[in-house]
């Protein structure tokens, strides 16, 4: 063992650590084709023509972490309330996992709070004039 | 006693820049509102052309 031979094996480091950023920048997409998300994309897309309804008479709005909630239940006839409930939650879960699920597709899953908030914005983003939203603070404020 | 002084400087600076790249791999935002969007508009089916606001800082319009 000599100076020479460490250094070499430091370099040869070196050149590895260079090249480790360029490899991250490469993989600048999000992973989202995996058939857990497309499952998922599937289950919410049925569920949201169930849903549309809601969000238009304001039962139902999305909340600032990426979720929804019942936010009137007088806007639902009361034989309804339990099945909107039911949507909710379902539909909860779903967008539980779709966030959980891409942070872990990209090998990341301390991403997932970014993920979800990054949905929270594009998702009141989308919405339909009318539907209701929650603004940073909480409260309901309709789009 | 040479060789071990250099070896921990070594040791050091790799760390440091370890550190560096550690930070590089950073939560890549843009790619995920592409993501997002991709799926909203699948799930709500939305039409194509729809404008989209692409100014993730802008607040939601009223």
């Amino acid at each position: 063992m000599n100076i020479k031979q460490t250094l070499t094996g430091f370099y040869l480091f070196l050149a590895v650590l260079m090249v480790a950023p360029i490899t991250a920048l490469a993989a600048a997409d999000l992973e989202v084709n995996t058939p857990a998300i497309s499952t998922l994309k599937n289950s919410m897309q049925t569920r949201h023509g169930q849903l549309a309804a809601h969000y238009g008479s304001g039962a139902v709005g999305l909340t600032r972490d990426g979720l929804i909630a019942v936010r009137d239940a007088n806007a639902v006839l009361l034989a309804q309330r339990q099945g909107v409930n039911s949507l909710v939650s379902a539909e909860n879960g779903d967008r539980n996992a779709l966030y959980k699920e891409i942070a872990t597709a990209n090998g990341h899953p301390e991403w997932e709070a970014e993920v979800r908030s990054t949905f929270a914005q594009r998702w009141v983003q989308k919405a339909q004039g009318g539907w209701w939203y929650q603004d940073a603070s909480g409260g309901w404020k309709q789009k | 006693m040479r060789i071990s002084n250099i070896t921990w400087a070594g040791l050091l600076l790799a760390l440091t820049l370890q550190a560096c790249v550690t930070i590089n791999i950073y939560f890549p935002a843009a790619a995920a509102e592409k993501a997002a969007d991709k799926i909203i508009d699948e799930v709500w089916q939305l039409k194509e052309g729809q404008p989209a606001n692409t100014d993730p800082a802008a607040a939601p319009a009223k």
